[in-house]
């Protein structure tokens, strides 16, 4: 072989191992640049006095005393917190629920699947606007009771300031239970048989082998579950407005509605990135732990 | 012979000049717009005509959705990436907020040719300049203090006149209540809950006392017994809408009143668009009378102009001022809107009656020096201020808040959006 062959082989090789680095780079570059310069850019606009145009003069902490001192921050705060628990505590159960009901080998199991998966198909703004009107005192529920006879029946929870919170829960658990039943049926078919087999001789009962045996072998699919229903709900603008539009008044706003109505509508750049800025501390207090433990569990 | 061979080249080199003027007489404008909709797009499709019609080239940029939100994130890229549009609908305080990031050009120059100084509203003109120079053009006056009623729902409890004071008005209200009517047609929107408080404070307070609490914002009128008395009225109101008002929008509302499921609507003109294109006739199917206080709540629509280069586009934005500001446009465009034209000396021949009696009032109002701008319409503060008194307004009507602790915290409220 000629000195110059050997040389392009040697050059193509160098080539080869470089590749995927040279691939990969250019969305590397791209994602630091949109998502963490971004990130950046807006945490250091929390602290300026930006209003309709962004300013880049320091003023210190003042936009986040602003913030906290208002009410409805406080109001889109509580309301976080009341969504995120209901909403995924319901997911969950429901899920479970269904999945293990769907995993005894029950006949059209495929055509119940769907069923209960379809929602998932909606997006948060059909959703919203199909249950705002089934809650709708005038249009739906209510309604439909009250020409039915039963003329007592009451049930105005969306135009409730203090219930209607929880119209937003239900329409976000209807639409999302079936993606976390999906999640654990697809846990319990890859649970071993032998293991069920094995309980049963043991002389568990149904009940005693779902809590004792299945339940905690599926702990890293309640994890996912957890992450992927948290970051939802955190992140919750499109269903609420959709639903009710933050109202009544503003009772069901959330963080992320309260970031859109200052920056887009009220031109208070620096108030919407200093709240922006509370909602990424929210969701990186959920991830950091889930991802140190994931770490520690893949290096041992 | 060699003389005449050069002036006729001359000649023809400066009719060519002029062919080539001609053309680009009307020059370039771009206009950054969210009018989409029924009339609203057909007004602006009015001005478009007129505009090209001298000759100008018009690019049109409508950004719709949000209520203008889309359009103004749009306007803010625009804005500094050095590269604004001509002409921007943008109204209120607003204008003042742009100009001084100086990113504003004005057309003073064709506003002292024409005189804008002497057919416009004090009121307004003030809103349209900065620094003393005109940087916006007004195209038309919406009234905000308007009751629109159903006159077949008022005769059932016999009512045959509109309510003069606010006391009057709940008399006919609980007259309305008692005969199973709902008496007042209302969408629980924030922007609507303080559209009626801003009415229902003109009416308590009057015109003196609305400047000083709701444009000045003097903290003393804000906690003052008169609004403490203007929530109460506020309240009183709470309890004369229908139990599903909530996230209403206010074309239902309107619709409520036309088939006769409630009997009152507070709302500016625009609520006239729908009456009418339901082939209603103002007189007879709906009345229209101003909500008490004998003031004029101004709301009105402008253009704004923003700093662009070049002789072309220079050009296209003085023309298109004073277009807007020509008397036939106004007629045009604020008969397709269903408001009435900005410039006070416009014949009202084609408009309808309560377009009419709107002109009139606005004409008084002038004169007796009671025209305020609209709060909830971002006419009179800017878009923080107006942010936190909706919120707080909506708050109250939407909770059992007592007016005192109403006050306070609007007081409060106000103070938070203005150290901004």
């Amino acid at each position: 072989m000629s000195q110059a062959a050997k040389r392009g082989l040697a050059a193509r090789r160098i080539l080869e191992r470089q590749l995927p680095k040279i691939v990969v780079s250019p969305l590397f570059a791209a994602s630091l640049f949109f998502v963490y310069g971004f990130i950046a850019w807006t945490v250091y606009i929390s602290f300026t006095r930006s209003g309709v145009l962004p300013s880049y003069t320091l003023d210190g902490l003042s936009q986040y005393i602003r913030l906290w001192a208002t009410p409805r921050w406080q109001v889109a705060l509580s309301n976080l917190f009341i969504f995120c628990t209901l909403f995924i505590t319901l997911c969950t159960v429901i899920g479970v629920l269904l999945a293990i009901l769907l995993d005894q080998r029950i006949r059209i199991e495929g055509v119940i699947r769907t069923v209960y998966l379809y929602p998932m198909a909606l997006s948060f703004i059909v959703t919203g606007t199909a249950w705002k009107w089934i809650l709708n005192p005038g249009l739906g529920i209510e309604r439909l009771m009250h020409s039915l006879g039963f003329a007592n029946f009451h049930f105005d929870w969306l135009v409730n300031p203090q219930m209607a919170i929880y119209t937003v829960v239900i329409a976000g658990v209807w639409q999302s239970s079936g993606y976390v039943m999906a999640l654990f049926l697809a846990g319990l078919r890859s649970v071993d048989d032998e293991i069920i087999k094995a309980a049963a001789i043991d002389g568990a009962g149904p009940l005693r082998t779902y809590a004792s045996v299945v339940l905690p072998i599926m702990r890293p699919v309640f994890l996912s579950s957890f992450i992927i229903l948290a970051h939802l709900a955190i992140k919750s603008f499109d269903l609420v407005v959709a639903l009710t539009g933050g109202g009544p008044g503003y009772a069901t706003d959330m963080p992320a509605t309260f970031m859109y109505s200052f920056a887009f509508q009220r031109s208070e750049l620096g108030t919407a990135a200093a709240s922006a800025v509370m909602m990424l501390a929210t969701i990186l207090a959920v991830i950091v732990p889930y991802l140190y433990s994931e770490l520690r569990g893949a290096s041992k | 012979m060699h003389l005449l061979k050069q002036t006729t080249a001359i000649a023809f080199g400066l009719g060519l000049l002029m062919a080539t003027t001609a053309a680009h007489a009307g020059g370039t404008v771009e206009v950054l717009h969210w009018w989409t909709s029924g009339g609203e797009a057909k007004a602006v499709g009015e001005l478009k005509k007129s505009f090209e019609s001298q000759g100008g080239t018009w690019i049109d940029s409508p950004i719709a959705g949000g209520g203008g939100d889309a359009a103004m994130t749009a306007l803010r890229a625009r804005v500094v990436a050095g590269n604004p549009p001509a002409a921007v609908q943008l109204k209120g305080p607003g204008i003042q907020e742009w100009a001084r990031q100086d990113v504003l050009n004005d057309v003073d120059e064709v506003a002292q040719k024409e005189q804008w100084d002497k057919v416009l509203p004090p009121v307004l003109a003030a809103i349209m300049k900065y620094d003393g120079k005109y940087v916006a053009a007004p195209v038309n006056i919406h009234r905000v203090d308007w009751f629109w009623a159903n006159p077949a729902v008022l005769a059932k409890v016999g009512i045959s006149e509109m309510p003069k004071t606010w006391d009057e008005f709940n008399a006919d209200a609980d007259k309305l209540k008692t005969a199973g009517i709902t008496p007042l047609a209302h969408g629980g929107q924030p922007w609507q809950d303080a559209t009626i408080f801003e009415n229902v404070v003109l009416g308590i307070g009057g015109a003196d006392f609305y400047r000083k609490a709701m444009v000045e914002l003097d903290p003393n009128a804000l906690t003052s017994d008169t609004m403490v008395k203007s929530f109460d009225q506020l309240r009183k109101l709470r309890g004369y809408v229908d139990a599903n008002f909530s996230g209403r929008d206010w074309n239902l509302a309107t619709a409520m009143v036309m088939r006769g499921e409630a009997a009152f609507q507070i709302m500016g003109d625009w609520a006239k668009g729908e009456f009418l294109a339901a082939g209603k006739k103002p007189g007879v199917d709906f009345v229209c009378a101003p909500t008490p206080g004998g003031a004029f709540n101004l709301n009105a629509d402008s253009f704004t102009f923003f700093k662009v280069h070049g002789a072309d586009r220079l050009e296209g934005q003085k023309v298109l001022a004073s277009l807007i500001m020509s008397p036939g446009f106004q007629e045009t465009f604020n008969l397709a809107k269903g408001s009435i034209p900005a410039r006070t000396d416009v014949s009202l021949d084609k408009f309808d009656a309560c377009a009419v009696k709107s002109h009139e009032d606005l004409l008084a109002a002038i004169e007796n020096n009671t025209l305020v701008p609209s709060v909830a319409h971002e006419m009179a503060v800017p878009r923080s201020v107006r942010g936190e008194f909706l919120d707080l307004v909506t708050k109250f009507f939407n909770s059992d808040m007592s007016s005192a602790d109403a006050v306070k915290e609007l007081a409060a409220a106000v103070k938070r959006a203005q150290t901004e």
